[in-house]
């Protein structure tokens, strides 16, 4: 099986033009990352901010091209810098923000929102685009009298299903989700979660799902990467990572993860008494 | 005698639509040295009662309650000047957005020493002395050369260090932080977090943390609160909470952590609990 995405040795710098009195300097967001993702599956990436994993979804999602290193989704070679984009290609990769209120706009209805991205890259007729935005709709659990809505009379919850929902109007084989879940609630979350997974079942998504959360990470990820600095630190199948990680900042990033079972309260609260 | 002494706070704000009660009835009590963690959803008014009981809340809000005490003074019967004295000096708070917290257009120096001049009448030199030490104690690296910063200049988590700094700059009794490590990092939270917890043993502070991370609940907490829709549904020992957990509401949240997932699926609150159920059990 060929992989839906795969990342050969991605570089990418910003440079920072200098002043007067200043030189200009070079930063290195993404310093060689290779990976690969097989349809239907979901690759974490896990890292702190600054550490070059948002770069790397806007490599991915094709908003920025990398300075150099090769991306090829479904086999295919994309290099944004040196030729435009198709919109066949433009269809393959979509993206869910982290901010649901950010990345709605207020002026537009959801229909409207919905049926944007069918109208720049399809030449599908208006009745077809209101009849599949109406489905989709359903399909990420709202209803149809939400299509004539406007984004602020919808929780951030619903919200996130709508930016979910218009990632997936042109079909995309790849998803993109750069921290769709860490603006929610407990609670919220999960009906998030579950609705990404059941997503994944039915339309076989390949999933690239960058946060910071590692319960979460834990939950949902096949494969799953860490980042320090723009570097791929540790990069390997969930169970292998998790149970034994080899890199010392992924150790300090598990022992920093807060812990919620009952032998680590327990552990704390005798040291506290002890104390 | 406790710190804090909340009973049977309202507290209702006027809409177009009628007035919306966003706490509604609920009562607790923090002891010097005690960590109470307030958890909840977004709307269930953990927020909108701590700030009631500092007296934040603007002028539209509808503050009730049969008794609001901190050390046996009532916070609801002062005026505005000497209710400003308590607050930021007895009782200090911390808020989630350490970025939008502190102001844009003063350097992070001024605004500690401001606090220090005002609520402990230090003079210039005085005033910076405590502030180099405050921010030393607080883990900011050159002190004295970060007083000349803005706060753009400084990463979520140095500002969030200073607003520690801030509040903790008068000794108070009380502290409340509410979700002091939402915007940042895991690395960064688990600093802050012990960060928190030792200058909370340290001074014999009272500690309200309100969350909404069960993580930071079970790394923290004494006693715990849960709160939904401006009601307390449950209140335990925060062992106990964890072990077993009396309401379904509590029980619901802890089973939709991902930690706890034992299918592929998560359960979720909504599938299975109305709001009728969620409330059957709570306490007052």
């Amino acid at each position: 099986m060929t992989a839906v995405l795969e990342a050969r040795n991605l570089v990418r710098d910003y440079y920072i033009p200098g002043s007067l009195m200043k030189k200009g300097k070079t930063v290195h967001a993404v310093k060689g990352v290779s990976f690969s993702v097989e349809q239907g599956k979901t690759l974490a990436i896990v890292g702190e901010s600054g550490c070059g994993k948002s770069t790397l979804a806007r490599i991915v999602t094709m908003i920025d091209p990398a300075t150099s290193g090769d991306m090829l989704i479904d086999g295919q070679k994309v290099d944004i810098a040196k030729e435009k984009l198709t919109p066949e290609m433009r269809q393959k990769v979509q993206i869910v923000f982290q901010n649901p209120y950010g990345t709605l706009n207020p002026r537009k209805k959801i229909g409207d929102i919905l049926t944007e991205p069918l109208i720049i890259n399809t030449r599908m007729k208006a009745d077809d685009r209101r009849d599949k935005a109406m489905a989709m709709l359903k399909k990420v659990g709202l209803e149809e009298k939400h299509y004539a809505r406007y984004p602020h009379m919808f929780s951030g919850g619903q919200r996130q299903r709508i930016a979910i929902a218009r990632a997936l109007m042109l079909n995309p084989r790849l998803l993109v989700l750069d921290e769709p879940v860490s603006a929610l609630d407990l609670s919220v979350q999960a009906q998030v979660l579950n609705l990404l997974a059941d997503l994944q079942d039915e339309f076989q998504l390949t999933y690239v799902f960058i946060s910071h959360d590692l319960s979460v990470v834990r939950y949902i990820a096949d494969d799953v990467m860490v980042m320090y600095y723009g570097e791929a630190v540790e990069y390997g199948a969930r169970e292998e990572v998790f149970s034994n990680p080899q890199h010392s900042y992924t150790q300090t990033l598990f022992a920093a993860t807060p812990r919620a079972d009952i032998d680590s309260i327990k552990a704390r609260l005798a040291r506290k008494a002890a104390a | 005698m406790a710190l804090l002494e909340i009973e049977n706070l309202a507290v209702e704000f006027q809409t177009s639509t009628g007035p919306f009660r966003a706490v509604d009835g609920v009562s607790l009590k923090v002891d010097a040295g005690e960590v109470l963690a307030i958890v909840g959803e977004s709307g269930s008014g953990k927020s909108v009662s701590m700030l009631a009981a500092m007296g934040l809340l603007p002028w539209t809000a509808k503050v009730t309650a049969d008794k609001l005490l901190f050390n046996d003074i009532d916070l609801l019967g002062l005026s505005a000047a000497d209710r400003r004295k308590i607050v930021g000096k007895d009782i200090a708070m911390i808020f989630q957005e350490p970025v939008a917290s502190l102001n844009p257009c003063f350097t992070v120096g001024f605004q500690i020493e401001e606090v220090l001049r005002i609520h402990l009448g230090l003079d210039k030199a005085a005033s910076r002395a405590r502030a180099i030490e405050l921010f030393d104690l607080v883990g900011i690296p050159n002190p004295a050369d970060r007083l000349g910063h803005f706060p753009h200049q400084m990463s979520g988590g140095q500002c969030q260090r200073v607003m520690i700094a801030i509040a903790l700059s008068c000794n108070p009794k009380l502290l409340i932080a509410d979700e002091p490590t939402t915007a940042l990092d895991v690395t960064i939270q688990k600093q802050i977090l012990d960060l928190l917890m030792r200058l909370q043993a340290e001074h014999g502070m009272g500690l309200i943390m309100i969350t909404h991370n069960m993580g930071v609940v079970a790394e923290t907490a004494d006693r715990v609160i849960v709160q939904y829709k401006g009601r307390k549904i449950e209140e335990a020992d925060v062992l106990s909470l964890f072990e077993s957990p009396k309401s379904p509401y509590t029980r619901a949240l802890l089973a939709a952590l991902p930690d706890n997932a034992t299918g592929d699926r998560l359960p979720t609150i909504a599938e299975f609990l109305s709001d009728d159920q969620i409330f059957a059990g709570a306490v007052r």
